[in-house]
């Protein structure tokens, strides 16, 4: 839904122009598009591999996030839009607000 | 006897073959003293024309033509070929047919660029890479040195031993070879000023490179040893396909290769703890 140009619900899925790898624990993404390079820690981690396009950023953060990890909702969010915002400028994630249809769900 | 005429050519093309890491570029161009040039600066590398692996045909422009070597470096996919174009040189090459053309200025560092993206091309598509490194063979094994400029490559090849075989200062040369690798040497000289050895051995280590004020070794994460890998390997093209492999070849080297910190004292006991 988009209200005066917010978009209040996103939704996000993991971009094909990408290499990513879980080592040890990190998730290394490498965008293919600028070829910027990182490394995610473990709530980000979370937060890309819920990225299936049909969960919304709001459920990802209220099931996967506040659920498994110390930290209140208001702040999950706030963090979660900075660092979806930020992977989306580089191409790494799509971002949209309506379902993402056909988007890579593993 | 025959009646077809047979006239000499006016001019004569000379071939000129640079062997890195086993692959073999044959160089052909009308220019005899651009031939000369190659001959100086890949002394080591040269091998016979005959069977190489990839041919390029070289033009040389007009020297009063402005050619800055400063300029930034595009490499673009055209259909089947990559395209390579700097201030200094406009080229393009055929991954398929192993076929190229270049056209550049009357330097050394236009052919250099050049070789350095076909290499890193072909070494894409086979799981190798080249790296910001120096490399060295002791003991019959080969070390990786790698860092951004300043990190210690020349300080460490310059004290590199007697019974060291340095393969370079600057751009290292590792091949993918029936799930091992080999460190190969290159004639892709840094701040030595020195072409390296054109030997290869077995992969023993890779060294993250930190000057400090003693010599030891400390292992690292694999996520930290990838993401040094990832910024010392050289890859020129912006193309999907292209970072997805060598992101592939950084991980799967990652785990077989040990890539350890080696912090070091600018001095030559430094090889006292490698090899």
């Amino acid at each position: 839904m988009i209200l005066g140009g917010l978009i209040t619900e996103k939704y996000i899925s993991r971009s094909s122009a990408i290499a990513a790898r879980l080592v040890g624990g990190e998730m290394m993404i490498m965008s293919a598009v600028d070829s910027t390079f990182f490394t995610l820690n473990e709530v980000a981690t979370v937060i890309w591999q819920a990225a299936d396009g049909q969960t919304s950023l709001k459920e990802i953060v209220h099931t996967r996030i506040c659920s498994d990890f110390d930290v209140d909702l208001a702040q999950a969010q706030q963090d979660a839009d900075q660092f979806v915002s930020e992977l989306a400028n580089h191409g790494i994630l799509n971002v949209s607000p309506i379902p993402i249809t056909g988007a890579d769900s593993r | 006897m025959s009646a077809s005429p047979s006239y000499a050519p006016l001019t004569t093309q000379e071939s000129i073959c640079i062997v890195i890491g086993g692959t073999r570029i044959a160089v052909r161009t009308t220019n005899l003293e651009f031939v000369r040039m190659l001959a100086d600066r890949y002394i080591g590398f040269m091998a016979s024309a005959e069977n190489s692996d990839a041919d390029l045909d070289v033009d040389i422009f007009d020297n009063s033509v402005s050619a800055d070597p400063d300029e930034d470096l595009q490499v673009l996919r055209d259909g089947q070929e990559w395209v390579m174009r700097r201030g200094d040189f406009f080229a393009r090459w055929n991954p398929a047919t192993c076929r190229g053309h270049v056209r550049q200025a009357a330097n050394p560092y236009a052919i250099d660029s050049v070789l350095r993206i076909i290499h890193s091309l072909v070494l894409a598509r086979r799981g190798g890479f080249l790296l910001h490194a120096a490399s060295a063979i002791r003991n019959g094994r080969a070390f990786l040195f790698m860092g951004v400029s300043g990190a210690g490559k020349t300080t460490i090849s310059r004290f590199a031993p007697a019974d060291a075989n340095l393969l370079t200062d600057e751009i290292s040369y590792v091949l993918a070879e029936q799930g091992s690798y080999l460190g190969c040497g290159t004639p892709f000289a840094g701040e030595l000023a020195r072409v390296g050895e054109n030997l290869s051995a077995p992969m023993s280590t890779a060294f993250l490179l930190e000057k400090g004020p003693e010599n030891r070794i400390e292992p690292i994460s694999k996520a930290l040893a990838i993401r040094a890998l990832m910024r010392n390997i050289l890859f020129f093209a912006h193309d999907s396909a292209l970072v997805k492999r060598v992101f592939d070849s950084a991980c799967k080297f990652a785990n077989e290769v040990p890539v350890r910190r080696l912090i070091f004292a600018p001095d030559q006991r430094v090889w006292n703890i490698i090899g």
